[in-house]
C-alpha cells in the first residue's frame, strides 16, 4: 500500500519526533550542506545572477497576471500538434482522468518520471486502487517507493536515507517488483546506481504507458519541458506509446525565449550544475504527429488546479506560485536541516512547503495551519530563491491569517493586553519598572510558562530579568557604562 | 454542473491578479568573461566544460579518423538516417542504419550511436539534438551506452540564449550536458544511470 501524509501530526509534534532521529539529522545535514556549497559556487560564477533572478521573478509575475490566456494558448497549440488537453479542478478529478486514460490502454504496469504534482495528488495510490502498478524511475523516487517511504525533498526525495539504508532497501525489495538486486551488492553509490539501472531497464523497454510532470509549459508554442539527470525521463518520454503529462496550471512561461532564463537558473540553484544532464522538450506529437517512430503515438496533457487558483487569489501569497521547485530554500533552511522533510507532512517541505501548503489547502486543518510557524524568519530562503519569493512576507501574512481565524486565542489575548498597556506610556513605564523590582524575586531561574506558552520555554532559557529597566539605567547614567 | 475547464478559468478571473510590468532582461546573452566573437576562446570553453563532465573531446579537421578513435572498443554503432557516410569510413565495426526503424531491443544491444547535432552551448558543455538529418530519433541516442556526437564549430554558441534562438520548438529537442548522472545517494555524483554512460564529442572546424 502506497503511504501518504494523510492524518499527519502538526509540525511541532512531527518535528519533535524527527529531531530525535540522530541518523536522519546526520543524513539531512550532510546532504544539505553539500548542495549548498555547490550551489554557492555556481551562482557566484554568473556576474548577472541577480539580473537572472529579476527576470525570472518578473516573467513568473507575467504568468500569474495572464494565466487564463496562457492556458488557452497551451490548449490550442497542444491540440494542434496532435495532443489532447484535459482539465482537472482537484486531485480526485486529476487522478480519475489519468486512471481512465491508463485503463483505456489495457496496461497494468506503467512507468513514471518523478513529478511533484503526481506526489501531491497521490496518483500512485489512486492507480494502485484501480489495479494499476505505477513504477517510479528516478533513482531517489525508486528508493522511496521500494522502501515504502515518503519523499522528504523536492529534488532529492530520498535525501534522508544514507547508502547503507539504500542498499538494504534494494536487496530486500527489488526482487519483489522485478529484477532482483545483484548478488553481493555493496553500499558503493556507483554499484547502487548500477543496480537501479538494471532493475529499471526491463521496465522501460516493456512500458507502453508513461506518466510525467513538466518543469515548464511554454504558452506561445505549447511546448513541455522536463529537466532531469539520469535519463529515466528520456526513457519514459521516448519509449512509451502513450504519454500522459500531469502539469500544474502555474507551470506556464509565456514564450520560448523565457526558457533562457529558467534553464540557466534551475540546475545551478537546484543541484549546483550549469545545466542538468538532460533537458527534453516536446510539443504535442511533433511535426510528424507521431508517425516517424520518434516518441509516443498518443499524448495527453492534464492541466491541474488543485488549490492553485486559491493561492492565486491571495495577494501576498500568490508569489509562491512562481516556484520552480529547485529546493534551494530547503537546502539553506536551519529548520529543515534539523527536522528533515517529513516533519512538514507534505510532499512540499521546507520554506516553500510552509507557505505553499496553507495557500493551496487553506488554514482550516491544524496541520496546515501549523506550517507558517515552522520557520525562524531568518530569511535565508529569500536570498537563495531564484524567483525572488519573499518567504518571510508570506509567512508573516499567513500567521496573521491564522491568528485572525481565532487559531491562537491565548496569544491573541496576551498580545491584546500588552497592546493596551503599551498604548499608555505611564502604564508601560510602571509595568517595566515593577517587573524589574519584583520579577527577580518572584520568578525562578528556570521558568516554564503555563499552558500553550510552555512550547516556548520547553526548548529555550528565559534570560534573567534585570533589576533596572533600560530606560531607568539610561536616565541614571546617560549611557556611560563606566 | 460546469465543466472543469470553465470552472478553472472562472476561478482564475475571480482571483483578479493585477497586470504585471514587463520583466527586466538585464542578464548576459553570452557566456560571462569572454568575447562572443573570439571563436577560439568559445571553442576552448566548450571543450573544457565537456571534459569536466567526463566526456571525451576530440578536435579534428575531418570526422572519419576521430570518429573511429571515439568508437574504439565498440563492435556496433547505430547510424541515424542522414548521417554522412564518410564519418564511418575509417571504422571497421558494424554500422546499423536506422531504416527501417531498428527494434528497441536492437538499439539496446548496440554498443554505440553516432550522431550530428543541431546546436551546442559552450558555457554549459551542452549538445542539442532536434531529430533532424543525422541526429536520429530520441530512442537511438538513449539506449546505446556510448554516444559519439559530431559538432561543427559554427554550431557552438557561447551561452544558452544564442542556441535557443536558433531552435525550432515544434521539434522534439534533447539537450545533453554530459553523460547521464545522479547524485541521489548522499549527494555523491555517479556517472551513468539510464542514458549513455559515455559521451564523446568530435569537434570539427
Amino acid at each position: 500500500m502506497t503511504r501518504s501524509f494523510l492524518g499527519w501530526p502538526a509540525f511541532p509534534e512531527a518535528a519533535e519526533r524527527e529531531v530525535g532521529n540522530r541518523q536522519l539529522r546526520e543524513n539531512v545535514r550532510r546532504a544539505t550542506h553539500t548542495i549548498r556549497g555547490k550551489r554557492a559556487v555556481l551562482a557566484a560564477e554568473r556576474p548577472d545572477w541577480e539580473a537572472l533572478r529579476d527576470a525570472a521573478a518578473g516573467i513568473k509575475d507575467q504568468v500569474l497576471a495572464n494565466l487564463e490566456s496562457h492556458l488557452l494558448q497551451v490548449e490550442e497549440k497542444v491540440t494542434a500538434a496532435g495532443g489532447t488537453v484535459h482539465w482537472a479542478r482537484d486531485a480526485a478529478e486529476a487522478n480519475r482522468i489519468v486512471t481512465d486514460l491508463v485503463r483505456a490502454t489495457g496496461e497494468r504496469e506503467i512507468v513514471k518520471v518523478k513529478s511533484m504534482l503526481t506526489e501531491e495528488i497521490g496518483l500512485d495510490a489512486a492507480l494502485e486502487a484501480a489495479g494499476i502498478n505505477a513504477r517510479e524511475t528516478d533513482l531517489a523516487a525508486t528508493i522511496v517507493q521500494l522502501g515504502d517511504d515518503l519523499p522528504s525533498h523536492v529534488v532529492v526525495p530520498a535525501l534522508h536515507r544514507n547508502r547503507t539504508e539504500i542498499r538494504d532497501i534494494f536487496v530486500r525489495e527489488m526482487g519483489r517488483h522485478g529484477r532482483p538486486a545483484p548478488e553481493g551488492l555493496t553500499d558503493e553509490p556507483a554499484e547502487l546506481a548500477e543496480a537501479a539501472r538494471l532493475h529499471l531497464r526491463e521496465k522501460f523497454l516493456g512500458a507502453k504507458v508513461a506518466v510525467s510532470g513538466a518543469n515548464f509549459l511554454v504558452a506561445e508554442t505549447g511546448t513541455l519541458v522536463v529537466v532531469e539527470s539520469e535519463g529515466n525521463g528520456r526513457m519514459c518520454l521516448t519509449l512509451a506509446d502513450t504519454l500522459i503529462s500531469v502539469v500544474g496550471i502555474e507551470k506556464t512561461v509565456p514564450s520560448w525565449q523565457d526558457l533562457e532564463v529558467f534553464l540557466q537558473l534551475l540546475a545551478r540553484n537546484a543541484t549546483g550544475e550549469r545545466m542538468a544532464p538532460y533537458t527534453s522538450t516536446w510539443t504535442g506529437l511533433g511535426p510528424s504527429k507521431g508517425a516517424d517512430g520518434d516518441g509516443p503515438q498518443t499524448f495527453h496533457l492534464v492541466l491541474v488546479d488543485n488549490g492553485r487558483t486559491r493561492a492565486l487569489a491571495d495577494p501576498t501569497g500568490r508569489q509562491a506560485l512562481r516556484c520552480i521547485r529547485c529546493g534551494a530554500c530547503m537546502n539553506i533552511c536551519p529548520v529543515y536541516e534539523r527536522t528533515g522533510g517529513h516533519a512538514y507532512g507534505s510532499v512540499y517541505p521546507g520554506p516553500i512547503g510552509a507557505i505553499l501548503n496553507p495557500l493551496l489547502k487553506g488554514l482550516d486543518d491544524p496541520q496546515t495551519a501549523s506550517l507558517p510557524y515552522a520557520s525562524t524568519l531568518c530569511g535565508a530562503c529569500n536570498e537563495v530563491c531564484p524567483v525572488r519569493i519573499r518567504f518571510t512576507d508570506v509567512l508573516l501574512d499567513l500567521r496573521a491569517q491564522v491568528a485572525d481565524g481565532g487559531k491562537h486565542p491565548v496569544e491573541r489575548a496576551a498580545l491584546g493586553a500588552v497592546g493596551g498597556v503599551m498604548e499608555h506610556q505611564a502604564a508601560w513605564k510602571a509595568a517595566v519598572k515593577s517587573i524589574g523590582l519584583v520579577g527577580p524575586l518572584l520568578l525562578p531561574r528556570k521558568i516554564r510558562l503555563p499552558g500553550p506558552l510552555g512550547g516556548w520555554t520547553d526548548s529555550r532559557t528565559v534570560p534573567a530579568i534585570p533589576r533596572e529597566s533600560f530606560r531607568t539605567w539610561w536616565k541614571r547614567t546617560e549611557g556611560d557604562a563606566k | 454542473m460546469t465543466d472543469a475547464r470553465t470552472e478553472i478559468l472562472r476561478r482564475i478571473r475571480a482571483a483578479a491578479v493585477p497586470p504585471a510590468v514587463a520583466p527586466p532582461r538585464h542578464y548576459l546573452r553570452h557566456a560571462p568573461g569572454l568575447d562572443e566573437t573570439d571563436r577560439p576562446t568559445v571553442l576552448a570553453l566548450f571543450a573544457e566544460r565537456l571534459t569536466e563532465y567526463g566526456a571525451t573531446v576530440l578536435r579534428a579537421d575531418t570526422a572519419a579518423a576521430a570518429v573511429a578513435q571515439a568508437l574504439d572498443g565498440a563492435r556496433s554503432v547505430v547510424a541515424p538516417v542522414g548521417l554522412p557516410d564518410e564519418w564511418t569510413a575509417d571504422w571497421s565495426g558494424e554500422v546499423l542504419v536506422d531504416r527501417p526503424l531498428l527494434e528497441t531491443a536492437r538499439l539496446d544491444a548496440a554498443d554505440a550511436v553516432l550522431t550530428a547535432c543541431t546546436a551546442a552551448v559552450a558555457e554549459s558543455g551542452t549538445l542539442i539534438l532536434d531529430g533532424g538529418p543525422g541526429q536520429g530519433r530520441r530512442a537511438a541516442t538513449l539506449l546505446p551506452d556510448l554516444h559519439v556526437c559530431v559538432v561543427r564549430a559554427s554550431q557552438v554558441h557561447s551561452a544558452l540564449p544564442g542556441a535557443l534562438a536558433v531552435l525550432d520548438p515544434g521539434r522534439p529537442l534533447t539537450f545533453i550536458s554530459g553523460p547521464s548522472a545522479t547524485a541521489d545517494i548522499e549527494m555523491i555524483r555517479v556517472k551513468g544511470v539510464h542514458g549513455p554512460r559515455r559521451l564523446a564529442v568530435v569537434l570539427l572546424p
